[in-house]
């Protein structure tokens, strides 16, 4: 297999090109946004909630390279159907091995923002754990 | 547009300097066409800085030995040849730094903090690096000034005209400007910027990490106050930069970093510090790094900066003209004649973290992102940008395989 087709191998690019679960759900239960300073990528993900906190569906909108889109709609379809405490606890190889091709450090950043995007909405909306990297904030500049 | 001229230097002899290019993968050399990014080093540089380590090296300024003197010429002889390529008067006014980042934050605290207060006005620009830009939005924050920017025209140009309101909102005291932009190569006319600046009574900090590696950077001419610049954009080691700033200035700021060499004599009561350079030098340098610094524009001005920069007006103007071509390929930027060696670009529909990932395995290595210049993707209406940038060893060849890997990426995810 060449290396394109081992990392934009089909299953990702059907997912970047015609993403599930793509939109806001309105209504929600909980909502986060998150980037990738690196390049730009933005997802938004919207999660609602069917018994106490068993995720009933699940939406993400955003833009950026083929691994953060392709990453997070396959994302949404592992995740419905499981508690808020299981996908906040779910180790990211899980999804990893969904992708299932090598990445280098800079292109696991795109594969793994929208999965903390979807554990910050599970955090404000449950209060399950944050990631460790999404946990604390360096500070700001704020010109008034 | 088409380039006319030749390329008025060899780069194809150049490239026996580089042992980057003796590396095949697949067969080929990389194409590397991220030079703005940081250049490759030439095998003077590395030899140069070898030889300092074995038989030069000691601890610079105040050892008793002939070993250190040896290491102090070394160090000095690299200020004279900073002093020499920037035209300052004097080479008491150049301050290595550890980049131009660095160069940029010590005025932005050593002047900015005395200096800044309600009422005050920074200007910057829409195209202004994050090193340029960031410093001083957090010293107007720090002193209460107000932080303005200069906004550019579709071709990414500054527009001049917005200068008379800016003067309106209060006293401006600081204009900060790249003479290069490291997104678009638009070349800025600090010249006239600093002229503006000094009727209004500011300081004109000009950042010149990315124009120095391309063409002839003389402070005087400029009329700038401040000029930042950096080593490992034009053939030098990374780790040093060097900030020249008009001696008045120097002399009447406050230091930056304390301790070691900027330091004359302490006492418990009282701390007086060392003469200029050295007020603004703490701690042990970057010994090698600056005679690595030193070699490399001894290297890049014996090929000649006049000569950089129409081999780089050429490569851009060819590239330019081919992505022309491409009615889904949008470039970014002024046309060739007005900027330095660099060409931003978006592929219509794909992300350039995807351009980038594709043209790598074609073994073409250019830049994706903001390049730090997020104000400026916002004006742009974009995220990101792929970016090919050239120097001294580019050569058409790689701007064919720039293309030939561009129609690959759209073959296989337009």
């Amino acid at each position: 297999m060449s290396e394109f087709e081992q990392l934009y191998r089909e299953v990702i690019l059907d997912h970047y090109k015609a993403p599930r679960n793509h939109g806001v759900l309105e209504p929600h239960d909980a909502i986060a946004e998150g980037q990738n300073p690196l390049c730009g990528d933005e997802v938004t993900v919207s999660v609602r909630f069917g018994e106490g906190e068993v995720i009933e569906d699940v939406g993400f909108e955003g833009r950026g390279c083929a691994i953060s889109q392709a990453a997070t709609s396959m994302l949404t379809d592992m995740v419905k159907g499981r508690t808020a405490h299981e996908v906040a606890t779910m180790p990211k190889d899980e999804l990893l091995e969904e992708i299932g091709i090598p990445l280098t450090p800079v292109r696991l950043k795109c594969a793994l923002l929208g999965l903390g995007v979807l554990k910050v909405a599970l955090h404000r909306a449950k209060g399950t754990p944050l990631p460790d990297e999404w946990g604390t904030s360096s500070g700001e500049i704020s010109l008034s | 547009m088409t380039s006319t001229a030749l390329p008025a230097l060899d780069a194809h002899r150049l490239r026996a300097d580089f042992a980057v290019f003796e590396d095949l993968v697949d067969g080929r050399p990389v194409a590397f066409l991220d030079s703005a990014a940081s250049t490759q080093k030439p095998r003077q540089v590395l030899d140069r800085m070898r030889t300092f380590y074995e038989h030069e090296y000691a601890n610079v300024h105040r050892g008793v030995y002939r070993l250190a003197e040896r290491a102090t010429e070394g160090f000095e002889g690299a200020r004279r040849t900073v002093a020499a390529l920037l035209n300052a008067p004097s080479e008491k006014e150049i301050v290595f730094t550890r980049s131009a980042t660095e160069a940029i934050n010590l005025v932005a605290y050593a002047w900015g903090l005395d200096n800044l207060g309600p009422g005050d006005v920074v200007v910057i620009t829409e195209l202004e690096h994050h090193a340029n830009f960031v410093p001083w939005q957090y010293i107007a924050h720090r002193t209460g000034a107000s932080f303005r920017n200069i906004p550019i025209d579709d071709l990414g140009e500054l527009q001049l005209d917005s200068l008379d309101s800016l003067a309106r909102e209060g006293n401006v005291k600081v204009v900060a400007n790249n003479l290069v932009s490291n997104t678009l190569g638009t070349i800025n006319p600090v010249e006239t910027l600093a002229a503006w600046a000094h009727e209004q009574g500011a300081i004109m900090v000009v950042d010149a990490a990315q124009a120095a590696p391309h063409r002839r950077v003389d402070v005087q001419a400029l009329g700038a106050d401040f000029v930042a610049i950096s080593s490992h954009k034009l053939c030098g080691p990374s780790g040093i930069g060097a900030l020249w700033g008009k001696r008045e200035l120097l002399e009447a700021m406050s230091p930056f970093n304390l301790g070691g060499e900027m330091i004359r004599s302490v006492a418990l009561e009282r701390t007086t510090f060392n003469e200029l350079p050295y007020k603004f030098e703490a701690g042990t340098p970057a010994i090698a790094e600056a005679v690595g610094f030193g070699a490399a524009i001894d290297y890049i001005s014996e090929i000649g900066l006049e000569a950089i920069e129409r081999h780089e007006h050429a490569l851009v103007g060819e590239t330019m003209a081919r992505l022309d071509e491409l009615p889904w390929v949008r470039v970014f930027g002024p046309p060739p004649d007005r900027r330095a060696g660099i060409v931003s670009f978006d592929v219509e529909g794909i992300h350039p973290h995807d351009v980038a990932q594709i043209l790598d395995w074609e073994g073409v290595a250019v830049r994706a992102g903001h390049h730090c210049t997020q104000p400026l993707m916002t004006r742009l209406g974009v995220s990101a940008t792929t970016r090919a940038s050239f120097y001294v060893y580019s050569i058409p060849e790689e701007i064919e395989r720039l293309l030939a890997g561009l129609h690959k990426v759209k073959a296989s995810l337009g």
